[in-house]
């Protein structure tokens, strides 16, 4: 071996998980566009710089030609979206193009709404699916964030002030809640956040949150359960 | 097998550098031999709390970038000779140390001391972290007031991810010190109470020190408490922490509340003595 060999570096190789917002254009693009300038003036910093990945399933097939969704992947572009990855369209359409290499990005858990064609992909042959449930069983830290976009948390143990959860489904936490739990962020209004003992920062499931001075002192210090009932988030003691 | 000790808060100004000078001259009575090695580039205070500052010639940082040696650098306490420090630089910043040079420097104390106790800076910053990095056991010390108690949490997290032993797999030994506890306020409510910073930071008690005008005045007088004045509650306080990191077993008390005679017979509150 050569001395050259010897000295290289090695090099180690992370996995990162990122939270990516999906938008799924619509047909007539227009009139979608039009909707999302209006939302994006209305709600500055919509995206930010978070990255985006484009859900493309509606995009018509056949006649309109591989235009359209080269057309709706320009019109994010133009508004400053940072698409990192597209979904619910086959990468042949994109080949040729300043977009084909975009990696493709199926999701796990999202439900598409009813009543939209899907365009079927070819199911890639790799990994089996994350597991959907994440189990901690030490105390969450000031400072500590535990992101889990698969599923379910569970703590075993307190989360302290100034640490946070966040979890695509439920949060469970088998102690003290101190800090801020995030629920829903797959599973939607489905998702609920348990404690053994609510002193909460604050707590959202699907979008909406609360903070402490919401709910006053009477859940203070009891255990909790907390689920979305519509347009409002319900707090009651358990037991 | 020598331990590397580092006694950490986040917060400032809780009993960090007042505690590891009185941990180490606890433990070096005790009969080991003791380093303590001020980490707070730039704000050493250290020096001062062992009455060793008029004979600071060399620094962690001149021994680090190999402008001295390290017993060059040794100052050896003048009232037991099994004590000794290493001061920080007064000059510099934290961005003079570096992990590599920091680790050989530990690596060489390791070889001349039984416990190597590391003074850290307040805050969560490269000071703090390079103090942790190669620690065996952690010290808490910890107020037991809310913004104390919220920065030990946090610290204690670090000590979980950014130690040379996490990144391995193996666990920090962690103690809580609670220090400047006073219990008349705790009593009040107007302090926490040991059983709630307990309940919050989930980690071994390993002493309380109750608040004392004893500890300021040894501290002026740049001799450790338990040196100064080994008969004060602060000073029997903190001999039994070092006797309990030694892996003797005493129980422990809750500092109560002191009332001199006067006091006793005309009903009311003194201060502390």
């Amino acid at each position: 071996m050569s001395a050259e060999a010897l000295s290289l570096p090695t090099i180690l190789i992370r996995g990162r998980s990122v939270m990516a917002l999906v938008v799924a254009p619509e047909w007539p693009l227009e009139e979608w566009l039009a909707a999302l300038d209006e939302q994006m003036r209305r709600t500055a910093g919509l995206f930010g710089h978070r990255p985006v990945v484009a859900h493309l399933g509606a995009a018509p097939k056949g006649g309109a030609g591989p235009e359209s969704v080269l057309d709706a992947l320009d019109a994010l572009a133009a508004r400053d979206l940072r698409v990192i990855g597209v979904d619910g369209v086959d990468p042949a359409r994109l080949a040729g193009t300043r977009w084909a290499r975009l990696p493709s990005l199926p999701q796990g858990r999202e439900t598409i709404p009813q009543g939209r064609e899907t365009i079927p992909q070819v199911a890639p042959a790799g990994p089996p699916p994350p597991p959907s449930s994440l189990l901690v069983d030490r105390p969450v830290r000031s400072g500590q964030a535990i992101v889990f976009e698969h599923g379910d948390v569970t703590i075993i143990g307190p989360v302290a002030s100034g640490a946070e959860v966040i979890a695509g489904g439920s949060i469970h936490v088998y102690g003290a809640l101190r800090g801020r739990a995030i629920a829903g962020v797959m599973t939607g209004g489905e998702a609920r956040i348990f404690c053994r003992k609510m002193e909460a920062e604050l707590v959202a499931v699907d979008g909406l949150y609360r903070m402490a001075e919401h709910w006053g002192p009477d859940l203070h210090g009891r255990a909790v359960q907390i689920r979305r009932d519509q347009k409002t988030l319900a707090l009651s003691a358990l037991a | 097998m020598s331990k590397v000790m580092v006694v950490t808060s986040g917060k400032g100004g809780v009993g960090k550098t007042t505690s590891s000078a009185s941990l180490g001259a606890a433990l070096a009575q005790a009969g080991k031999t003791v380093v303590v090695v001020d980490f707070d580039v730039g704000l050493r205070n250290l020096d001062l709390v062992m009455g060793a500052e008029r004979r600071v010639v060399y620094d962690l940082v001149n021994v680090v970038q190999g402008d001295a040696k390290l017993p060059q650098a040794l100052i050896r306490d003048k009232r037991i000779e099994t004590l000794s420090l290493l001061p920080a630089s007064q000059t510099r910043d934290k961005d003079a140390l570096t992990e590599e040079g920091v680790g050989r420097v530990i690596d060489d104390l390791r070889e001349k001391f039984d416990w190597i106790v590391c003074d850290s800076p307040a805050g969560i910053d490269k000071g703090a972290t390079l103090a942790m990095r190669f620690a065996d056991l952690a010290v808490v010390v910890t107020n037991p007031e809310v913004s104390s108690v919220r920065d030990s949490d946090r610290i204690i997290g670090m000590l979980d991810s950014k130690t040379r032993r996490a990144e391995r797999g193996e666990k920090v030994e962690k103690h809580l010190l609670l220090t400047r506890y006073d219990a008349a306020r705790a009593a009040r409510g107007d302090m926490m109470k040991v059983e709630d910073v307990l309940e919050i930071l989930a980690i071994p008690l390993l002493g309380i020190i109750a608040e004392s005008p004893d500890v300021l005045t040894a501290s002026n007088l740049g001799c450790p408490i338990t040196l100064h004045n080994p008969a004060s509650p602060a000073a029997r306080a903190y001999d039994e922490a070092a006797r309990r990191l030694l892996g003797e077993t005493i129980a422990i008390t809750a500092p109560m509340e002191r009332r001199g005679l006067m006091s006793r017979l005309f009903g009311r509150k003194a201060v502390v003595a």
